[in-house]
């Protein structure tokens, strides 16, 4: 019996073409974003922070600053973004070579997993659900990547990602964008999401992401500390805005200015 | 190796076999439900695209809790002006798709019938086209 060829024996003939298959998934993102200025990923590492209001009402200020902006609501499996943006249900435009995102307030473009999904339901795959941890993540990784390169944002000056809690969508988007992104984060001023962001700007540094600076939200005695200024000073970034619980729109162009 | 031929038995498990051009041996790749739903989740087919990929293809193919408006395929009708036709029973059929996915489905259909200068779309070519490109429950 002649002796099996291995994968590395084949010629590039031969091979599966699965490697160009994702070749061509990952160009199709970069096509779909090359209109975009840039793309800014929102992230926290910690949960309940106020990432999504915060994105929501930045892309709001920045839009009405004249710079035509977007969401991609990154959370698939929490997402809010539509009613922050007071975005009215409608079915989404799908054209051969692209879905059409909706308009929010002030102009902005976002999608959202939540206009693809049942009232109240949550993200379900069809699939085996025994060892469905395995498939799972990169099922979600896949819907990420089309919500990237299949939907018509047309030209964009800014491209705003809501990421979930957690480092897993961010590690993602590095892989499927081909450079990992700028990043802006949030915290409010308590140790505890000190610690927790920290942990996540580290990630994000060792990757290879600008730090755009720090956002630090629902200032006031509720929650004191002053893990925002602490934050700035050891990673050597902007402490770009304190916001109270109820940010002014002037506070909102305030943060849109400095970025 | 060449890619021979794909199979989807239904039961969620693949079957794909590929020749070696210069010995002749055949291998065939056999995955179970979950190795399947693996490479399911990448958005790649095993044997290559015979058919470009739609948009959001694997969300509307996997998402199970997808609701029936989440989509309207604009104002331009999959297929409209390639020539293709529809026979009253491949609608009929069309029809039993959810609404979530029928879109994306006919207008892959509709690829398919171009790539191959099919004329009329009918239930015998939708068989073929679903053993072919894996078209499971579509």
């Amino acid at each position: 019996m002649p002796p099996i060829r291995t994968y590395h024996d084949l010629t590039d003939a031969d091979r599966s073409g699965l490697p160009e298959q994702i070749g061509a998934q990952r160009k199709r993102v970069a096509e779909r974003l090359a209109k975009v200025g840039r793309v800014i990923a929102v992230m926290s590492g910690k949960g309940g922070v106020g990432k999504s209001y915060v994105t929501a009402h930045l892309a709001r200020a920045l839009a009405r600053a004249g710079r035509p902006t977007g969401v991609l609501d990154a959370d698939l499996n929490g997402p809010t973004i539509p009613r922050l943006l007071e975005v009215p249900h409608a079915p989404r435009t799908t054209h051969a070579d692209g879905v059409e995102p909706a308009t929010g307030a002030d102009g902005v473009k976002c999608i959202s997993m939540a206009m693809l999904l049942e009232d109240g339901a949550p993200l379900a795959f069809k699939g085996p659900s025994a060892e469905s941890f395995v498939w799972r993540g990169a099922m979600e990784a896949s819907a990420l990547r089309e919500l990237l390169g299949d939907v018509a944002w047309g030209s964009l000056d800014t491209l705003l990602l809501d990421l979930p809690p957690g480092m897993q969508r961010y590690v993602e988007l590095c892989d499927i964008l081909g450079a990992p992104p700028a990043v802006l984060t949030v915290t409010i001023a308590t140790a505890e999401s000190g610690d927790a962001v920290r942990r996540a700007m580290r990630a994000a540094v060792e990757r290879g992401s600008r730090l755009l600076g720090i956002v630090e939200n629902m200032v006031g005695d509720e929650f004191p500390g002053t893990a925002g200024d602490d934050l700035a000073r050891e990673f050597g970034v902007p402490l770009l805005a304190r916001l109270p619980w109820r940010p002014t729109p002037d506070a909102w162009a305030g943060l849109a200015g400095r970025l | 190796m060449a890619f021979e031929e794909r199979q989807l038995p239904g039961d969620g498990t693949l079957a794909a076999t590929f020749k070696c051009p210069t010995c002749g041996r055949v291998v065939a790749m056999l995955t179970n439900p979950m190795e399947t739903q693996l490479v399911s989740s990448l958005g790649v087919e095993i044997g290559g695209r015979t058919v470009p990929a739609q948009p959001l293809e694997t969300v509307r193919k996997m998402v199970a809790t997808g609701r029936e408006d989440a989509f309207d395929e604009g104002s331009r009708e999959p297929g409209a002006g390639s020539g293709t036709t529809w026979s009253a029973g491949a609608l009929e059929r069309l029809n039993r798709v959810p609404n979530f996915v029928r879109g994306m489905v006919k207008r892959i259909y509709a690829d398919y019938a171009k790539e191959r200068g099919i004329a009329e779309i009918t239930p015998a070519v939708m068989d073929t086209a679903r053993a072919e490109l894996g078209l499971e429950g579509m």
